[in-house]
Parts: C-alpha cells; structure tokens; sequence
C-alpha cells in the first residue's frame, strides 16, 4: 500500500473513532477546561490534567486521551487570550505574545490580535496534525528494532535535551531531572523486590503516587508563588469589536504564521521543548529577518501570528515521541504516559499496532478540537473576557478543594494527600532557588524505565559498557545527547539561549 | 563573605537530597556492573547529584547576592496544611465535611480573604464538589460517612429534589 492510501486509511479509522458522540463530547469538554485555565490565573495545563487523570479512569482510553489532550492544546488559546488583552500570559507559552498583542489591544486592534491568534493556531494546529500523521508510522516501526541499550540512551538524549532546552541554568536543570530520578526509584524495586527508599511506610511499596507529584509540584507550589503577590487584573479592553483582521493584516500574517508553523513543528518534537520555547523562538526569528525590527514591541502583528501559530503546532508535535516512542516530551505528556499506563495500556511503539483506533483517534480528535476552539475562542470572546477578572481569592481553594479530590481518588489512600503537602513544599522551595520543575517530573517518569533498560543491557552484554556504544543505533543517539550537552555548555551558545528566554523582559 | 545565596541554597538542598538517597542505599546491595542490585543505580544517581550541588555551590561564591523574593509564610502554611486535613478526615467524616474543611483552611489563606467570602466559598464549593464528583462523576466516597452516616438521609432528598 502506498504512502497516501495508508495515510487516508489511518485517519478515516481516526475520525471514525474521534467521531463517536461520546469522543466528541469529551473533546469539547476538554477544549473548554483548556481555554477556561488557559483564561484563568495561576492554574495551568499540567496541573489540571493531573487533578482529572484520576477521574478519567472508568472512560474508554481513547476517550480519556482525547479529553486530556484538549486540555493542552486548549490552554493554548486560553492563554493568548489573556496575554493580548492583559498583557498577563495565561500560560507560559503565551508569554511572547503579550509583548505585541498587548500593544494592538492598546491601539484598540484586540479583535484582530485575538482573530490572528485564534486563525495561526489552527492553520499550525491542523499541519502538526497531518505530520503526526505522516511521522508517527515510520518513527514507530524504527522504534520495534529498539533493544535496551537504544531505550536507554534514546532516554538519556531526552533527558539531555530537556536540560538544554529548559530555561534557567543548565547544572540546576541537570540536578533536577536526577532528583527525579531518584524519586521514581522509590519503591519496590522490579528485579529482587525490595523496599528502597521506602523509610518503612508501606504505602511507599509501591512507589510515591505519580499524580501526588504532579499535582503538589505544579498545582500546590504554584498558589504558593501566587500568594506572594496578589494582585488584581485589570482589563483594558472591556468589549471586543471588529474582530475580523483587514486585508492587510492577512497579508502580513501569512508568512510569520508559515514560519511559525514549521519552526514549533520541529521544536515541538523535540524533549523539553513543545509550547513554550517554540514560541520564544519563533518571536525571536520574526524579529531578527523583519525589515522593520523596530516595529516590535509596538504592536507588530507578526508578533502574534508567528509565537501563537508556534506554540500550538510545537503543543501538538510534542505527541510525536509520546506516542511512537513511549518517551515524554514535556510533563504533559509524561502525564498522559500516566493515564495509558493506568488505562492498561503499554505506552511505546507497540500502541499503534494494537491500538490503533485510540492511536489515530487521538490524532483526528486533535483536528476536531482545533476547530472547536476556533468556534469557541472567537465568537464567544465576550465569555472569556468576563472570566479574566475573577480574582484570585476566589480561585485557589477551588484550585486545593479539586486537587484534594482528584488525588484521594487514585487509590483512596490518605498518604497520598501528605505527599501533596510534602510536593508542594519541596516544589516551592525549588522554584524559590531557581529550579525549573519540569525537568524532575520528566526524570520523575523516565527513572524507572532508564534503569530497568540499563539493568537489562548490562545483563545482555555480560557487564560490558562498551555495549552502549558498540550498537550502532546506540552509539549515534549516545553521540548526539553528548554533542548537545557539549554545546549547551559551549559560552557562545549560552548568551544566545539566555537571549532567547529573555525576550519578554 | 560575598555569595549567591540562592545559589549557595540550591547547591546545598540538592547535596542534602543526594545524601538522603546515599543513606537509603546503605542496606541495599550494590551489586556489579554485571549483576546490578537495588542499590546500584540509585547510589550512581546521588553521586552524580552530589557532584552538580557542590559545582553550583562553589559556583556561587564570589557572585553577587540574588534576593529570595517575598514569601507569604501564613498563607504558604495554611495550603499546605488543607490537603493534610483533607486526608485525615475524608474516611473519618466523608466528602463534604473534608472539603468544606479544605476550602476553610485555603481561603484564609491570602492577605485579602473576609470570613464572610471564606464562608460563601466554602458553602458553594462544598455542594460544587459534591455534586460534580460524587453525584455526576461517580468518585466513591461517601458523602457523609462514620460518625456523621445519619446525615446522609438527610440530604439525600434534596438531591432527588434536583433530580441528581
């Protein structure tokens, strides 16, 4: 069967599956939270998606997957709605956009920010889907030849690439993912059974709860940063007029949102990197081969077309390694390894053979969910704009009262709500110190894997070392992961990565 | 003597977490490269922790001091102590009684909270989770439970009333 066929095949038996009513109500349901605490402060994707991961358990798996994954790609679009009418990102990856959006709300242009936005994310929203589509297969059937030496070092290169593409300092982003590690090894361990780490508690056999962490680090740690400083948000922009974008401004977002698309899709696939830094680094493109580089910062609209266009095709690629490889990209895909791996499911190159309808319903879903948003974001604008005000004293115990329920119902177990106090003071304390958290959630998921992969490579090679570069496969992925590392530390380098994270200063 | 305290903080927190995990490996075998026991991993792992802390810490000295922030330490101290009451009482007591707790807790939790917002929040949140959860999403914990169990009845018209 040729290429194209195959393609066709897939997606039909995708949007057959995506198409269920139930698949379409869950998918709007979870575009809806997306945008809802994309708009929202202080409550992000990743943290929401660990509060409803447990109650996803009695869904169909398909089901479950294309709810969670509409709440990140939602998030998306929530997020650039508050960075262009408040000059506040919603989420991170919305952060860039509040340079310029901000300033055409300011210039009473808000329609055409948000329209812009809205239009860039899903043209890039509907490519990454079509090369899901086009990679996932042959990436998948590299994947069967992997033996345990190739897991482990195709591992050990997305820990390093995470490292290098997190922002902040390299060594504390190194130190992180090895914490991480370290805590997934708590626990049982898989080869003799014993207890490690356990300080005695058997609630710790077998190992600390997954959703605990995510939910402490990212959810609990993050009110505490809030509570710093409260303040309130103000809206400039009380009613949103005219929100068709001019000839002119199609014409001028065309090329930015081309260029967006394609830089997010490649930053998308890679390990740390997804929504956040493609849309840094696509603001940072825009600027440097605009003719006017001074119109930045003033209200240029290539200045929303191009990050909003990257951050949701990088959002949506970062499936590729999930899905093909088993291999998280960012935390919130290793928390949808999570929820497949409560589901029963394997994650790894064998869920397309044997799943594919969940496989290429996720796929397809993701088109449909694009489409939603549109609907949602630009003619129910007004909605969104009367929820950036609710103040933040009345979000974060709703915020603590869904994370406490979420987290008792993995295994209605009261050790776990402990967990959360202790995550969320360990997550804090290291925010406080400058430590990114999402490199220790993805060591967090990747530590038992690494050592069981090197436990049985060892074993295969007699305690040879040398196995992990006398493999080809291995070799080259081992080469690479040390070239990265290499060139993170290289000085060069360095300044231009710090510049690229320092854009919205 | 002139240093990055954060910094300083950092490279000290991560030494002190590699020396936990050294510990904990005490009285787990090593084992070979060859046949890895338990130990064998986690003990390379805190080595190599260990290693990055003391080259941020020795980074730091010398470099000029970086401030911790603001820090709302009543407000820190009462979200993390809600999800701790959350779990002593949710089997004790059940749902409603846990939560209502939680959000109590939470809501004093900022600079600008009112008894009478903290008491609204955490009337509307309480019935909020319980019909979302309990009712709609089927989590199995008892509304009401143990010493509590009577008031079950009690509510459970109210709810036939609304039809959930």
């Amino acid at each position: 069967m040729d290429i194209v066929t195959e393609l066709f095949s897939n997606l039909s038996l995708g949007f057959g599956t995506a198409a269920l009513p139930v698949n379409i109500g869950f998918c709007f349901l979870g575009v809806l939270l997306g945008t809802l605490i994309g708009v929202l402060p202080g409550i992000g994707p990743t943290a929401t998606i660990a509060m409803l991961l447990p109650i996803t358990f009695n869904f169909e798996p398909a089901t479950s997957l294309i709810m969670l994954a509409g709440i990140y790609y939602g998030a998306q679009y929530g997020g650039s709605t508050t960075a262009i009418l408040i000059n506040l990102p919603g989420e991170s990856s919305s952060a860039v956009t509040a340079i310029d959006g901000y300033q055409m709300a300011r210039q009473g242009r808000a329609g055409p920010a948000l329209a812009t936005a809205a239009l860039g994310s899903f043209f890039a929203g509907s490519v990454a889907t079509i090369l899901i589509a086009l990679f996932a297969p042959p990436l998948t059937e590299i994947a069967l030849k992997f033996g345990p030496a190739e897991y482990f070092s195709l591992m050990m290169l997305g820990l390093v690439a995470s490292v290098a593409l997190a922002s902040g300092s390299v060594l504390k982003a190194l130190g992180m993912v090895v914490i991480g590690l370290l805590l997934g090894l708590v626990g049982s361990d898989v080869n003799t059974g014993a207890q490690r780490f356990t300080m005695g508690f058997l609630e710790l056999a077998d190992g600390l709860n997954f959703v605990a962490l995510a939910v402490g680090v990212f959810g609990i740690a993050e009110i505490l940063r809030n509570l710093e400083n409260e303040s309130d948000r103000e809206v400039m922009v009380k009613k949103v007029t005219n929100l068709w974008p001019s000839k002119e401004d199609f014409k001028a977002m065309i090329a930015p949102t081309l260029r967006g698309t394609a830089l997010g899709s490649v930053l998308g696939i890679l390990p740390g990197g997804g929504a956040v830094l493609s849309s840094f680094a696509a603001y940072t493109v825009e600027k440097r081969i605009s003719k006017t580089p001074e119109r930045f910062g003033k209200g240029a609209i290539e200045g929303v077309a191009a990050p909003e266009s990257a951050n949701n095709a990088g959002a949506q690629t970062s499936f590729i390694p999930m899905l093909t490889l088993g291999i998280p990209a960012n935390p919130v895909m290793a928390l949808m390894i999570g929820a497949m791996i409560i589901q029963g499911i394997q994650p790894g190159p064998n869920v397309a053979t044997e799943k594919p309808e969940l496989f290429w319903g996720l796929i397809a879903s993701m088109w449909i969910g694009n489409l939603m948003l549109v609907l949602l974001n630009l003619p129910l604008i007004g909605l969104w704009v009367r929820l950036l005000t609710v103040p933040y004293t009345m979000l974060f115990p709703a915020i603590v009262a869904f994370c406490c329920i979420g987290v008792y119902s993995v295994n209605s177990n009261a050790f776990d709500l402990y967990a959360v106090a202790a995550f969320g003071l360990l997550g804090y304390v290291l925010v406080k110190l400058d430590c990114e958290p999402a490199p220790l959630l993805l060591g967090f998921v990747l530590g038992p894997m690494l050592e069981e992969n090197l436990r049985r490579a060892m074993t295969i090679s007699r305690g040879d070392p040398t196995v992990f570069v006398t493999r080809p496969l291995s070799a080259t992925l081992l080469l690479i992961a040390v070239a990265v590392l290499v060139i993170t530390f290289l000085p060069a380098v360095r300044a231009k990565r710090d510049e690229v994270f320092q854009e919205e200063a | 003597m002139q240093a990055n305290y954060r910094d300083v903080a950092a490279g000290g927190v991560f030494i002190a977490i590699a020396g936990l995990f050294a510990l904990g490996t005490l009285d787990l075998r090593i084992g070979t490269a060859l046949r890895m026991g338990p130990g064998y991993f986690p003990l390379v792992l805190a080595g190599v922790l260990a290693l990055i802390g003391a080259i941020i810490l020795i980074k730091a000295i010398g470099r000029p001091s970086a401030s911790f922030g603001e820090v709302s330490w009543r407000g820190s101290a009462l979200i993390l102590i809600a999800p701790i009451v959350f779990g002593l009482t949710v089997r004790w007591l059940g749902l409603a009684p846990s939560v209502a707790l939680a959000v109590l807790i939470a809501s004093f939790a900022s600079r600008r909270s009112t008894v009478k917002l903290a008491v609204i929040l955490t009337l509307t949140l309480t019935v909020f989770c319980v019909v979302v959860f309990q009712k709609m999403l089927g989590v199995p914990i008892p509304i009401f439970a143990g010493p509590l169990d009577s008031l079950n009845a009690v509510v459970a018209p109210v709810f036939a009333l609304f039809g959930v």
